[in-house]
């Protein structure tokens, strides 16, 4: 499959890049990892005039703690995530995340920017920086500006960033002691979209009550949805079988899914359901130490 | 929309070409540098056909353009022979019968080499999630892990 033609053009930094998203508008598109962008252009239901290439920028591609936040450059690639030390030791439901995205192949030159940048609510980083409560940091014309990726997601393959803003770094904050998190995907085979994905983070205190929680769904809905009623219902109450029964049961409530080829809509919902159960149990056990 | 120069090192030889910018580097691998060791399967970033290295690193050349790896380095299963002498992962492929119809065998091949290198010692589970993204219809992946484990015991004993 051929794509269509268009200008291909190498940004040097980042105001170059937002120059030159100025300079083109609508017209063009930034270039990332492009695991979704180029198979997009392939079918042809992308069709940009022009492609800013952001992967020779320095200094987007750093993984490190600062400030109270893991902050990750836009250009860290999924084999990046899954290879850091850091990432591997504090930051399991990341570990988790990136670990089931695509293949070992895509993850080498997928980045986290491009998975959340794209919009896409079947993508896996989204609902897991819902539940890690996220901020991403965009830059523009007028300077940096800080989204919460809770306001990020406005509408299917839509975002809170302008078009002629550029998303360069993600920041979490830094998870207190006793926190743990989980993601779990069902997929039909490796490199298959989601047929539904749960992203659970918790801290809890002592007797396991919890002081913070987190809950993001992937391919539930027109957006990637965090799970508000689930989140309510296990904030300041003891984790255990009882309250995780009931969240993963409200969280199944507030998904959104459509039938297709990966399922009916009762099934994904049940699929959340049960997806959030393993995924706040496993959560609460790394809360206690647990792998 | 020109088009436009580029420099790319395959398998250690310096090329340039003029390309269009949207010309995918797997089909400037084989259509332009004449390389046609490199395979286009599904053409939809699933099958893994037509992984080559680049900078070092196993990727799908059919999900990058060409100008991408302007000033890059690139591997293909070309480069694997060194001196009339097959890479270990290629003499593995053959000992253990790691083919049947051979589509896949060279981006499988480039994968594996690229694992080897990384992890010497792979257990069978990680040489199963390495090629989870590199698709055989033939051989139900048995004697391609045996092919990978072939050379992983040959790379250990100095080969």
């Amino acid at each position: 499959m051929i794509p269509p033609p268009f200008d291909y053009h190498v940004a040097s930094s980042v105001n170059d890049a937002i120059g030159m998203l100025q300079k083109y508008g609508a017209e063009a598109k930034i270039l990332s990892g492009g695991m979704s962008l180029i198979p997009l252009m392939k079918l042809r239901l992308a069709e940009p005039a022009h492609l800013i290439d952001i992967n020779r920028i320095s200094g987007l591609d750093n993984i490190k703690e600062a400030d109270g936040f893991l902050r990750i450059g836009t250009l860290v690639r999924e084999a990046d995530l899954e290879k850091s030390e850091l990432i591997r030791s504090k930051y399991p439901l990341l570990l988790d995340t990136t670990l089931v995205i695509a293949d070992p192949l895509v993850r080498n030159r997928a980045t986290i920017g491009g998975n959340l940048a794209h919009g896409d609510p079947a993508n896996d980083h989204p609902a897991t920086m819902l539940a890690l409560e996220a901020e991403i940091v965009v830059v523009g014309p007028q300077g940096e500006r800080k989204i919460p990726v809770t306001s990020l997601f406005t509408d299917l393959f839509t975002t809170a960033l302008s078009s002629d803003e550029i998303l360069t770094e993600i920041r979490v904050p830094i998870p207190p002691a006793r926190s743990g998190g989980a993601y779990f995907k069902l997929e039909r085979k490796v490199g298959d979209f989601a047929t539904a994905g749960v992203a659970a983070q918790l801290t809890v205190g002592k007797d396991d009550v919890c002081e913070r929680v987190g809950i993001g769904l992937t391919n539930v809905g027109l957006t990637p949805l965090k799970a508000i009623k689930a989140e309510e219902a296990l904030r300041g109450k003891k984790i255990d079988g009882e309250s995780i029964k009931r969240a993963a049961q409200l969280a199944a409530q507030e998904s959104e899914p459509t039938a297709d080829l990966r399922g009916s809509e009762e099934y994904k919902r049940d699929l959340v359901r049960v997806l959030t159960i393993r995924a706040l149990n496993r959560a609460l056990e790394r809360c206690r130490g647990g792998k | 929309m020109g088009k436009q120069k580029i420099r790319i090192k395959v398998n250690g030889a310096d090329m340039e070409a003029d390309v269009e910018s949207r010309l995918l580097l797997v089909h400037c691998i084989r259509d332009v540098f004449g390389l046609t060791g490199t395979h286009i399967g599904c053409d939809t970033t699933h099958c893994g056909a037509c992984t080559v290295h680049l900078d070092g690193k196993p990727i799908k050349s059919c999900t990058l353009f060409a100008v991408q790896a302007d000033g890059c380095e690139i591997k293909t299963v070309e480069g694997l022979e060194q001196d009339g002498k097959l890479d270990p992962v290629q003499e593995g492929f053959w000992q253990e019968h790691g083919l049947q119809c051979g589509f896949c065998t060279p981006g499988m091949m480039m994968t594996s080499v690229a694992l080897l290198k990384e992890k010497p010692n792979p257990s069978e589970d990680e040489i199963r999630l390495a090629i989870s993204g590199n698709l055989c219809r033939c051989t139900g992946y048995m004697n391609i892990v045996k092919s990978i484990q072939y050379a992983a015991q040959k790379l250990r004993q100095g080969a």
